[in-house]
């Protein structure tokens, strides 16, 4: 383990920071470490993680994706036809039904990277504003109360009422949060494929001469991102008990950054399933914290800003110098 | 994936060729199609909305020149607006003297140009990555923003702004000139200056610009903080435009204006790009707005075609620059 930490010096850097808040405001507030709360905290963030780990693989693999919140929306209006059409349907159904049509548009986004060559900033750029603008044209911006009853109702997992009579339940989003980590896990680090993408990710040309399939590495980091994608639309489905076609749109930026801060590099090759998870939980710790405090609402996410900007600003320095980092950027 | 940078000095020049094209293309097409949008009304319509898209587009184009990305222009531009609010209503709001608006201005130029000043040193000096620096100052920015105005309209400015955002001057919409007039600076400032050069230096092989006696981090810091000089006047041009501040006014803009950049020819990498037929492609996008607006389509379905437009406009430049390659190893 300290070999590891040595070795990943992002990850040790949030681990620290993440456990001196921890530490904080467990002695702050008395609320922090109470079932409930950390249960909340894990409820509360299942989607986000879940598009981390997606838009993990695809940073890994020298992409990026700016699409995914809204395809996820996207999945949503379509998922909600098809249930209706076969009459209802089941968790069974709807995780296949989601996961499919969340790599159909990750597919979308391959097939104009690798057919015609562009860049992947460039085609989710483009793919996000026709998603988003079909999506509203289609749905005329309507609201969508009436799901099917399995999909609406709160599926617990888990449940413990502590001593101050408090309730503390884990729902089926944090299960698909574990599975979606374990896939993710056996993906990148337990496969071939998974080398290949770290590979492909830190020096397409080389990658290309060893022999790797570009087609293969573009259309399976996008088909990860648009399944994780998928299912974490699904699964706030599941949360928010309605759909609502712009409720998702500005939430790729915030999963970005937390994925970024993790340690995982803009332009490939490297980032790791901890790092990006320890990312997410520090800005999630940090809503959490403010909110214990009695912190205004509004400042939170100023706070979550200033929060990251003196992150990057301390933990890069340790990376090395500017050409190195940004000479990774380049590639 | 670098091997995609298209072969350039030709490629430039086909660029404005192409696009004018295209311009013509689309004025004809609406001309002939659309009631009404060969219009005097039509026009004007048109010369009001592009200025704040296009100073909003002209500070994306510096950072996207030197490999990185900005992605808080619009939070700074409200935060400038916000600034210049808060100075006109000290000197009483509606009775505001043209000093106050003076030294709102200025002081509203202060604030973006630090705010840029902020990101633009950490990118140089912490090495860290710009889409990183930049999602968090404008996650920051904006919790500043909602923080100090709880999320409300401020409105109540002096009359005489009026003109500013709605007059005519020789005929000419006033926001449009002040837009070509920043529009001339800008393409002055990076073709024919010192600066200028040294932005598509680092943008091309940072390395290569240091060793070469280039001060990358001093410029570094330069582009951003004149990118956000520019945000604040296109936040100055908002606040005249709607006679209202509003945090999270033109969100939606974000991601239009590296639409335009990468539209008009800017390589996402960096390097390549020049402001003129960045112009002509705002000019396009805004045509595709008001033309399918006259037709009876709504804003989302705009913003659908412009997402399509990027992408086909993508696989015609892989598609010819394939026939070239082609044409070449015949001959």
């Amino acid at each position: 383990m300290r070999s590891y930490l040595r070795a990943h010096p992002t990850e040790l850097w949030l681990t620290l920071v993440l456990a001196a808040m921890c530490i904080g405001l467990s002695l702050t507030s008395e609320q922090f470490l109470s079932a409930g709360n950390l249960t909340s905290l894990l409820n509360n963030n299942a989607v986000n993680i879940i598009w981390a780990v997606g838009l993990l693989v695809v940073l890994i693999a020298g992409g990026i994706d700016i699409s995914f919140a809204v395809a996820a929306s996207v999945v949503q209006y379509i998922a909600i036809a098809v249930f209706d059409s076969i009459g209802g349907g089941n968790w069974a159904i709807g995780f296949i039904i989601a996961g499919a049509l969340g790599i159909l548009l990750g597919c979308v986004n391959a097939a104009l990277i690798h057919g015609f060559r562009i860049i992947t900033i460039v085609v989710t750029i483009a793919t996000f504003n026709a998603f988003f603008g079909l999506l509203m044209f289609f749905s005329k911006g309507r609201f969508i109360y009436d799901l099917p009853d399995w999909w609406g109702s709160r599926v617990v997992l888990w449940e413990h009422q502590s001593a101050d009579g408090r309730w503390a339940e884990l729902n089926l989003p944090v299960l698909a949060m574990v599975i979606c980590i374990v896939l993710t896990w056996i993906l990148i680090r337990r496969t071939t494929l998974g080398r290949q993408l770290y590979a492909f990710g830190d020096n397409p040309e080389a990658a290309l001469r060893a022999g790797i399939d570009a087609r293969l590495m573009q259309f399976s980091a996008f088909g990860w991102m648009g399944m994780m994608a998928g299912i974490g639309g699904l699964m706030q489905v599941n949360i928010t008990q309605e759909i609502v076609p712009n409720a998702l749109i500005g939430r790729e930026l915030e999963v970005l950054a937390a994925v970024v801060l993790g340690g995982a590099r803009l332009g490939g090759g490297r980032g790791t399933l901890l790092g990006c998870l320890l990312g997410v939980l520090l800005v999630a710790v940090t809503q959490n914290g403010l909110n214990l405090l009695g912190v205004s609402a509004y400042a939170f996410k100023m706070i979550i800003g200033a929060i990251i900007l003196i992150a990057i600003s301390t933990s890069s320095l340790s990376w090395g110098s500017l050409i190195q980092n940004r000479r990774g950027v380049s590639a | 994936m670098s091997n995609q940078s298209p072969a350039m000095p030709s490629w430039m020049h086909s660029e404005n060729t192409i696009l004018l094209i295209v311009l013509a293309a689309v004025f004809i097409g609406f001309g002939l199609f659309a009631p009404k949008f060969l219009s005097e009304g039509n026009f004007a319509s048109i010369a009001f909305q592009l200025p704040v898209l296009g100073l909003l587009t002209l500070a994306m184009l510096a950072p996207i020149l030197s490999g990185g990305l900005n992605l808080a222009i619009v939070f700074t531009a409200n935060l400038s607006g916000l600034t210049l609010a808060w100075v006109l209503i000290q000197f009483g709001g509606p009775e505001a003297g043209p000093w106050a608006f003076v030294i709102g201005s200025v002081a509203a130029i202060i604030v973006g140009a630090l705010a840029g000043a902020v990101m633009g040193l950490t990118i140089a000096y912490a090495g860290a990555h710009p889409i990183l620096v930049s999602l968090a100052m404008m996650i920051f920015l904006q919790g500043l923003g909602e923080f100090l105005t709880r999320g409300s309209d401020i409105s109540g400015f002096p009359a005489f702004l009026q003109p500013l955002g709605h007059g005519f001057f020789l005929g000419i919409p006033i926001p449009l000139l002040i837009f070509l007039g920043v529009a001339l600076i800008w393409h002055v400032v990076l073709a024919h200056t010192r600066h200028g050069f040294a932005v598509y230096m680092i943008g091309s092989n940072i390395r290569a610009s240091e060793y070469s006696g280039v001060h990358t981090k001093r410029t570094l810091t330069l582009i951003y903080t004149l990118s956000g000089v520019l945000c604040a006047v296109a936040g100055i041009l908002m606040l005249t435009r709607f006679n209202s501040v509003r945090v999270g006014h033109g969100e939606a803009l974000l991601l239009i204006t590296v639409l335009a950049c990468f539209l008009g020819g800017v390589d996402p990498f960096g390097g390549f790009g020049k402001v003129f037929p960045v112009v002509i492609a705002l000019v396009i996008l805004q045509i595709l707005s008001s033309g399918l607006n006259l037709m009876g389509a709504n804003q989302h379905l705009s913003t659908a075609v412009w997402g399509l437009f990027l992408i086909a406009v993508m696989v015609v430049r892989h598609l010819s620059g394939r026939l070239t390659l082609f044409s070449r190893w015949r001959t």
